[in-house]
């Protein structure tokens, strides 16, 4: 049981040739463009969802910030239909790699810190050094800022792997548990049962979750770096 | 002659004929993608009151392939004495 545990996260292979890109391009495929002023009923509710995600994200920025509302609401969007889409079953969610997730975390986290040195140099190292700190403690304070300035990054990336791949294998286990249990005591079956249909539903809220406070986050380090 | 014949008027003997005649150059095979994407699109995503049947035939798929793809794992899951 084992192995077959976390076979499902092995990246997809034909004969060797890597399709992991294909499947990571396949949300794309979901969300038709809209073609029309005013378009059919399937276009119109993604139009509709698009909008109050964007006013949601970038109500609180100022005109500098909202220069990224584009690679915000895509990031959105990509994460949320990701992990909903690895809640399948036997299909495979590339946010539980976390090369992925590094991929995604670091150079977002990177372009919000390079953008605040570059604008308000002064202001982002000022962040460095919380108001009101009694002298003596200021240089351990500066260590103990950067570092947790540079776990930024991580945090992001570690938190949404750890989030989807928990998820899903407690899933898994929980699955094979009830079915083993069946043929055992069937009242014990059905209590882990309904456990299981409360973990759908949370995985399916955590899902969308996780993209929204990823999202959240990297919109929190622009506000205030611009 | 046989190379422009649709597929419903083709005979039954000419069918090999019919095959090897078709287009497999990459531009060809990008051209049959591109219709078949696009008759599935049209036919029911791109309608004036789209329903969720459309979607969900694609999940559907989607699903019938991961399966095909993780077969080899799942091949020992199965309920049988010996393995």
């Amino acid at each position: 049981m084992n192995e077959n545990l976390f076979a499902s996260f092995i990246t997809p292979t034909i004969m060797g040739l890597p399709i992991v890109m294909l499947i990571t391009m396949l949300p794309s495929m979901l969300f038709p463009t809209p073609s029309h002023f005013i378009n059919n009923r399937l276009i119109s509710l993604q139009q509709r969802f698009t909008q109050l995600i964007l006013k949601q994200l970038m109500a609180a920025h100022n005109t500098k910030g909202r220069t990224w509302s584009l690679m915000l609401t895509s990031l959105i969007l990509f994460i949320g239909s990701t992990n909903l889409l690895g809640l399948l079953p036997y299909s495979f969610t590339p946010t539980t790699q976390l090369s992925m997730n590094l991929g995604m975390a670091i150079p977002l986290w990177a372009a919000t810190v390079i953008t605040g040195f570059r604008h308000k140099t002064k202001s982002s190292f000022a962040h460095f050094l919380p108001q009101g700190t009694p002298t003596p403690l200021i240089p351990m304070l500066v260590i103990i800022e950067t570092i947790s300035l540079f776990i930024q990054p991580m945090a992001l990336a570690v938190r949404l792997t750890a989030n989807i791949t928990a998820g899903h294998l407690l899933m898994h286990l929980i699955g094979s548990a009830t079915l083993i249990l069946t043929s055992i005591s069937p009242a014990a079956a059905s209590i882990t049962f309904i456990i299981l249909v409360s973990l759908t539903t949370l995985e399916l809220a955590v899902a969308l979750i996780q993209a929204y406070v990823f999202t959240l986050l990297i919109s929190l380090y622009l506000h205030e770096n611009t | 002659p046989v190379k422009e014949k649709k597929l419903m008027d083709v005979k039954l003997g000419e069918l090999p004929s019919w095959i090897l005649m078709r287009d497999f150059t990459p531009k060809g095979i990008a051209g049959a993608f591109q219709r078949g994407y696009y008759r599935y699109y049209n036919k029911y995503i791109n309608v004036k009151k789209g329903s969720v049947a459309g979607v969900t035939m694609v999940l559907a798929a989607y699903v019938l392939f991961s399966y095909c793809l993780s077969y080899k794992e799942l091949k020992h899951e199965r309920l049988r004495k010996y393995h």
